[in-house]
């Protein structure tokens, strides 16, 4: 296995409005390393989202190549993307996105049950990714009995359960107050610490600090991409 | 996804949205409880039909020969009528003759009735069924007495003035006393009572107890039928295969009888418990084919409702239809787990209309003289149309979910 994650080149994504073609990518290039924490940054409108949604299979490129984890995705079928999704991918969203009506365990096995999983596998896979985020306790509390850094928290465990080769977290502590937006980063530094590939997408120079690596999204193009001196330090 | 986390994870949304589902499945639940109500009912008819029309009328494996059918079945034509009544009647001797002949182990029983006003100590008992027969009647009406005794053959053959009396009779003419050895008068002919029929209960609401039975050839039998005539004779067989023997037995000796050549139609009639039961075979036939329509229009309805309310679903979940897509859900794993749903709230919704529709028999069984006979068939029916229903009412919205694409699902509010 490569130590590519990603790679990404001349990615581009245009969209066809009536009589008018609008360009949200104009050509990336990136390349994401294992084991890499980064920052994906920008203006809205700067094309960060559209990046976001191709990097994490929601979405097909109009030009350019996409190879996750050694295969080539550009091209894949909505089933194959899906499957990518299922088994490469760990989503992790502004609002949490839980099933409100599913116990955290039940959420957390949400992948597992796509994956096609048996039944006492993935409660013990949950469990244990409920544990790894310091959770192990609230298993079967519903989204509503737990607080917004616990959903996020959960969230994550969802985002891990099937050992996924990107963690890829759209603006995660949006929707958090500070003093819970340093818990969740902690628990994301704690991930990369354990060798896990961090892709995070946000507006906020302070949740990007904790990454190792920033890039910036310009006009549909890649503005600037510097290492963080904190964590080259 | 597996189809048993589909199951569940339907079986979960139905459990935390209990008045949604509810809403969701009366249509199919009224469209099964009708087919199921209506099954049983006409089962329940069936039965009732056979053991206690037709056979209590007329007697287990027994036809009687007459004049004409004596249960008029579908339409009668006026010229079918003038056709009947241009017969010639059966007599007693006809009775005798066939009798000598017969070869078939047979109970005979010759028959006269007619309806009467009989008086017992001032008492006046109007509208009761005179019958004039012979002791054989009893074994095939398979009559139980709860007092005395029937007429032997001798007192047939002596013409006693003898009685045997149906319970209501007893009841009317003699409360509170013991009816055995007490006078009865008809016409002015005193008659002593000597048993009482077990009670029969009713047929339609009409009592089967106003009757009161006497030796054919008593004196009181100018009054009931012409002089040597008879309305029939009932003929009992051990089983129903030697039923048909003795009836082609009876059919050739009448014929012979009568000088009729080969190909001229019967000029008289046979009634059994079979051909009594034409005139309600139709019936139940109109029933049975208007059915399906009724329960059709209310499946279609309910098949309607479910989709509205599973397009009302997936409009409130596209959110949660993203979010599954994004971690992996295949179109057709959401697909599966609407049609699932779909399929699994009108399921529950046939279950339920089981449930209530032989609740509903029930209910007609205890305040009506039908016995309830739910049909196995017509739950299974029930439970595989309410199913079939809630796939085909969940395919577009299903279909709906599945083309859903993940990112304006994750955009939506």
């Amino acid at each position: 296995m490569s130590d590519t994650v990603i790679r990404v080149t001349g990615l581009q994504r245009s969209y066809v409005m009536g009589a008018e073609t609008i360009h949200a990518l104009r050509g990336v290039d990136v390349e994401i390393r294992r084991n890499e924490y980064v920052a994906i940054m920008g203006p809205s409108g700067s094309g960060k989202s559209t990046l976001m949604n191709l990097i994490g299979c929601l979405d097909t490129p109009t030009g350019g190549e996409y190879w996750l984890n050694g295969q080539e995705v550009s091209r894949m079928s909505d089933d194959a993307l899906a499957r990518v999704r299922n088994k490469e991918i760990g989503f992790v969203f502004q609002t949490f996105n839980l099933l409100p009506r599913a116990t955290a365990l039940q959420n957390v096995e949400l992948p597992l049950v796509y994956a096609g999983v048996p039944a006492a596998e993935r409660r013990r896979k949950a469990a244990a990714a409920l544990e790894r985020v310091g959770l192990g306790s609230r298993m079967d509390h519903k989204p509503n009995e737990l607080s917004g850094g616990q959903r996020q928290r959960v969230a994550i465990a969802r985002g891990l359960v099937n050992d996924p080769a990107l963690l890829l977290a759209d603006e995660p502590t949006g929707n958090l107050d500070s003093t819970t937006t340093e818990e969740i980063l902690g628990v994301f530094d704690r991930l990369h610490e354990q060798g896990q590939t961090i892709v995070i997408v946000t507006h906020e120079p302070d949740v990007a600090k904790h990454s190792e690596r920033t890039v910036v999204i310009r006009d549909g193009r890649i503005a600037s991409d510097t290492l963080n001196r904190s964590a080259a330090a | 996804m597996k189809m048993f986390d589909a199951v569940r994870e339907a079986a979960h949304t139905i459990r935390t949205q209990k008045l949604k589902t509810a809403f969701s499945a009366i249509g199919v639940l009224i469209g099964v409880t009708f087919l199921i109500a209506v099954v049983s009912i006409i089962e329940g008819m069936n039965s009732y039909m056979e053991n206690k029309f037709a056979n209590g009328l007329i007697g287990l494996n027994t036809f009687q020969l007459a004049r004409q059918p004596s249960v008029a079945t579908g339409n009668v034509t006026d010229e079918m009528w003038r056709d009947w009544q241009r017969r010639p009647r059966i007599r007693y001797s006809d009775a005798d003759y066939i009798q000598a002949r017969l070869t078939t182990p047979a109970v005979v029983s010759r028959y006269c009735q007619d309806r009467a006003t009989i008086e017992a100590g001032g008492k006046v008992a109007k509208d009761i069924t005179l019958i004039g027969t012979e002791p054989s009647y009893f074994t095939i009406k398979n009559y139980d007495l709860t007092a005395g005794r029937i007429f032997t053959p001798q007192e047939l053959r002596a013409s006693q003035p003898v009685m045997v009396v149906g319970s209501l009779v007893a009841e009317k003419l003699f409360p509170g006393q013991d009816p055995l050895g007490k006078e009865i008068t008809v016409s002015g002919i005193p008659y002593r009572v000597i048993g009482v029929v077990a009670p029969q209960g009713t047929l339609f609401g009409f009592s089967m107890d106003k009757f009161v039975v006497t030796p054919y050839s008593a004196p009181a039998r100018r009054f009931i039928c012409p002089i040597g005539v008879l309305d029939y004779v009932s003929f009992q067989a051990a089983n129903p295969q030697t039923m048909l023997v003795l009836r082609d037995e009876v059919e050739g000796l009448m014929r012979e009888r009568r000088g009729l050549r080969p190909g001229t139609p019967n000029n008289f009639d046979f009634t059994d418990s079979k051909s009594a039961l034409v005139g309600w075979n139709k019936i139940s036939k109109v029933l049975i084919t208007v059915l399906p329509l009724l329960v059709g229009i209310g499946l279609v309805v309910g098949g309607i409702v479910i989709m509205n309310i599973m397009l009302v679903s997936v409009t409130e979940r596209v959110r949660e239809i993203g979010v599954r897509k994004a971690l992996g859900a295949k179109r057709s794993d959401v697909l599966m787990q609407f049609l699932v749903e779909s399929a699994a709230i009108s399921t529950f919704g046939a279950a339920c209309g089981v449930g209530l529709g032989i609740a509903l028999a029930m209910v007609v069984s205890a305040v009506s003289p039908l016995p309830a006979a739910v049909a196995p068939w017509s739950v299974v029916l029930g439970v595989g149309l309410g199913m079939t229903v809630g796939m085909v009412a969940g395919v577009y919205p299903a279909t709906r979910a599945a083309k859903l694409d993940p990112i304006v699902a994750l955009r939506s509010e």
